[in-house]
């Protein structure tokens, strides 16, 4: 009975979700406010009965409910009651289910807080979020149903994948999920803009919060993944520049372009169609990414079946969206005014570089992703485009683009002064020398590229703390005027401050982790001890242990530094019987921002075991960084001018009143 | 300036970036791209020692040995040819004879397949796609595999590295 009222709700929410494509357009077009406003309406009850639906999933698989194929083959009824509720994603249907309930979460969102859009672009802006979500619901009711059923129900579920079986599946889809679903948000107002053939600076304010939002979910959601990926498959990779994961990292490169260019767009009335351009990019992105995580094109942890017609489906809607949206933008993007005029160095201009690098980086990864796919379809031979490649193109122009982003917010707007800019930044380019220096001195071994990629990062960072120092005027001025200003300080400055110093923290955290990582591995017995960087890690004994749906061996390992007892680490292997299947799970010990890492291999017959440990210097800055980038974004949101519903200047409403 | 020459600015310098770009790309694509093969193709093809390439198929059962300090030797075949792999390492988690398996490495001089990584997927049904389709190509493909992996497979990656230089690096 659930599962059928699930999927009456999902059938009702395509329903309303094609009035909404369709009613509010004919409204605008006969200037009709009742019509236009059946958006409204239509879009929080597509987020009812979506999200109706998606309990009633979430229902079945903590009741296990085995009739329905998707919990048969996705459960057990042993597992964790959070891994009940997180396996209702960690298949594809689910998973796809949660994308069209975002969809849906933020179509809600602009229909709830948006009274203060002009009736015809809100309705324009719904229209576009009921196509696509016209699309994807059709798509998960012809090629994916969650809820069908089984003819003889089996007694028992096929069990949850032992690698998704995990906290991080309970945050790592969800918020990657409200990040690429988000920026279908600045899409449709790209389209509704292109439809209305008007756009202007108020348009941009409404649209960087949006981006914001999804920016930051992405950002996390793609730090959350990686960490994941760190301790879950045993071997201490955090990026493998996988095809699923170049495909979440496509859309947050292109959304960071989008961020900053919706800036210059909103302060200074420029880059109009670059920034129509690049909302449509950004999401096309993460369409792209769902096509090639979903169809099976690509085998990974990611790709759960491979059914061809999903992912012929996939294609056409991503050829229509893509294509259609592409099209519409040749068509009617010169008929949008050009914007105001700067020099090539300002602000601006900075913010053009950052976008140009940004989008080349991203097109760099697009390449690497598609090229082994296009030779095995053209050419018919197979090859991976791996770390070694990414080394030699993308490494270079992040580099370049981090050696740009300190003068970027120091350089006024319209007409800026290189040289003054530089001579302010005397300090931050001496404290990145220093640490190169310092660095040089002091690390043995190790690429001659790494410290100075280590300045680099102190360089961003410096460069960071400058821009508030200079806006504050810290060293100028009495400490008290300073205080009294660095309050006044727009929130947004503090944010791209941290934002900025958040992808210096980073890089010297992968610089460190990728130079210095020691590593060990080899067979022991009880008692043996291993020497890894200054760490003696003695294992004291193997034992058995029964978990709810699975068996585990854990190790127990004796953790000293010169002579000084610091912990017991115990790495498990464990072996799940429903799918004769095993996981590591590896044990973790934080000194500072460094890590000592224990997973485990093969037991041998003699009763030693396989062992590997690392010891990772600095390493989870590399996720600092990210967090410290997503808490920049949060300040920048929490700006007044940006809040989503925040008043915003009569003017700029008068001048986007429907046309009458 | 006149918009026209500030627009042409911006144009060369994006041409300027571009360019750059293509330039590091057509560098990379020259030595950092590997190829798959399977041992019938390394046999026909006569690659060179040394040569980096991913090598996909079987584990032959019964080709497995241990030796010391997880020095580990094991044949792949294709059905049609047979290629000893030595590695250095922790081998995945799903590593069984008689599964698919794709290592990469090198070969040495003597026509050992030198690996430094092992893949292999998180489940006991999964056939790694590469290995699958190379196997279909040279008619080795038995339906048995067909039906298990249409059976719902969920794999997962695991990788194994291998260390090269020794216990501790």
């Amino acid at each position: 009975m659930i599962a059928e009222s699930g999927h009456y709700a999902l059938v009702l929410a395509l329903g309303l979700a094609l009035i909404q494509s369709i009613v509010p357009l004919i409204g605008a077009r006969l200037c009709d406010d009742a019509l236009m406003n059946v958006a409204r309406s239509t879009a929080l009850a597509q987020l009812l009965f979506v999200g109706a639906s998606f309990i009633a999933l979430v229902t079945l698989h903590v009741n296990s409910d085995f009739s329905v194929a998707n919990v048969y083959e996705n459960s057990h009824s042993m597992k964790p009651l959070l891994y009940k509720i997180t396996g209702v994603w960690g298949n594809h249907e689910g998973s796809m289910l949660l994308w069209v309930l975002i969809l849906a979460l933020f179509g809600g969102l602009v229909a709830a807080f948006g009274n203060n859009l002009p009736l015809s672009l809100r309705a324009h802006v719904l229209a576009v979020q009921a196509w696509i979500a016209s699309a994807f619901y059709l798509f998960i009711l012809v090629t994916s149903n969650p809820f069908l059923r089984i003819a003889n129900p089996p007694i028992e579920g096929r069990d949850l994948n032992p690698v998704l079986q995990d906290i991080g599946l309970a945050v790592h889809p969800p918020m990657l999920y409200l990040g690429y679903v988000g920026f279908s948000i600045s899409f449709s107002f790209a389209i509704a803009a292109l439809l209305e053939g008007r756009i202007d600076a108020a348009w941009a304010r409404w649209v960087r919060p949006w981006t914001l939002v999804a920016w930051i979910f992405l950002t996390l959601g793609i730090a959350m993944g990686s960490y994941w990926a760190y301790y879950e498959l045993g071997w201490g990779g955090w990026w493998f520049w996988d095809p699923v994961e170049n495909a979440s990292l496509m859309p947050w490169l292109a959304g960071t372009a989008l961020l900053h260019s919706a800036l210059v767009m909103e302060k200074r009335n420029a880059l109009k169609v670059w920034t129509i351009l690049l909302s449509i990019l950004t999401f096309s992105l993460s369409l792209l990414g769902t096509f090639l995580v979903r169809s099976g094109v690509i085998t990974s942890v990611h790709a759960f079946a491979t059914d061809p017609t999903r992912g012929v489906f996939i294609l056409l809607i991503l050829c229509l969206f893509i294509g259609g949206s592409l099209s519409l933008f040749a068509g009617r993007a010169t008929s949008l005014k050009q914007g105001g005029l700067f020099a090539p160095i300002s602000r601006e201009g900075a913010l053009v570089l950052n976008n140009l690098l940004l989008t080349v980086a991203c097109a760099v990864v697009l390449f690497g992703t598609l090229y082994p796919l296009a030779m095995e379809m053209l050419a018919d031979f197979k090859m991976s485009v791996g770390a070694p490649f990414y080394n030699l193109t993308f490494a270079p122009l992040f580099t370049l683009l981090l050696l740009a982003v300190p003068f970027g917010p120091l350089l006024a707007w319209k007409r800026g002064d290189l040289l003054g800019v530089t001579q302010r930044l005397l300090a931050a380019g001496v404290a990145g020398l220093v640490a190169v220096a310092i660095v040089w001195g002091w690390a043995s071994g190790g690429s001659t590229l790494a410290p100075l990629a280590i300045g680099l990062g102190i360089f961003v960072i410096a460069g960071a703390v400058t821009d508030i120092v200079e806006r504050t005027g810290l060293v100028r001025l009495p400490f008290a005027t300073a205080l009294h200003r660095a309050r006044g300080l727009p929130r947004s400055a503090w944010g791209s401050a941290f934002a900025h110093a958040g992808l210096g923290v980073a890089l010297i955290g992968i610089v460190c982790e990728t130079t210095w990582n020691s590593e060990y591995i080899a067979t022991m017995k009880q008692n043996d001890v291993a020497h890894v960087a200054g760490y003696d890690v003695k294992l004291d004994g193997l034992f058995q242990r029964q978990g709810p749906n699975f068996h585990e061996m854990i190790a127990e390992f004796n953790v000293s530094h010169d002579g000084e007892k610091l912990s017991v680490m115990t790495p498990s292997k464990r072996s799940f019987t429903t799918r004769g299947s095993s996981t590591t799970e590896a044990a973790l010990l934080t000194r500072g921002a460094s890590q000592l890492y224990i997973s485990l291999g093969d037991a041998t017959a003699e009763g030693a075991i396989a062992v590997r440990i690392y010891h990772k210097p600095l390493v989870l800055l590399i996720w600092w960084g990210p967090v410290l980038m997503a808490f920049g974004g949060v300040l920048s949101l929490s700006d007044r001018r940006l809040r989503v519903g925040a008043p915003k200047p009569a003017r700029a409403k008068q001048r986007l009143q429907p046309a009458e | 300036m006149t918009r026209k020459q500030r627009r042409m600015t911006i144009i060369g310098g994006s041409l300027a970036v571009l360019a750059l770009a293509a330039a590091l790309v057509l560098n990379a694509l020259r030595d950092s791209i590997v190829f798959f093969s399977t041992p019938t193709m390394v046999a026909e093809k006569h690659v060179a020692p040394g040569k980096r390439f991913r090598l996909g198929g079987l584990v032959q059962p019964g080709s497995l040995q241990r030796g010391d300090n997880l020095a580990v030797t094991f044949e792949v075949a294709d059905g049609g040819a047979k290629l000893p792999v030595a590695f250095k390492g922790i081998l995945p988690d799903l590593f069984r004879e008689g599964q698919g398996v794709v290592a990469e490495g090198a070969l040495d001089a003597d026509g050992v397949f030198k690996a430094d990584t092992v893949l292999a997927k998180h489940d006991e049904t999964y056939m790694p796609k590469d290995v699958a389709d190379a196997l279909k190509k040279q008619g080795h493909w038995k339906d048995d595999y067909g039906a298990k992996a249409s059976d719902g497979v969920k794999p997962g990656a695991t990788t194994a590295q291998g260390n090269p230089q020794g216990a501790v690096r």
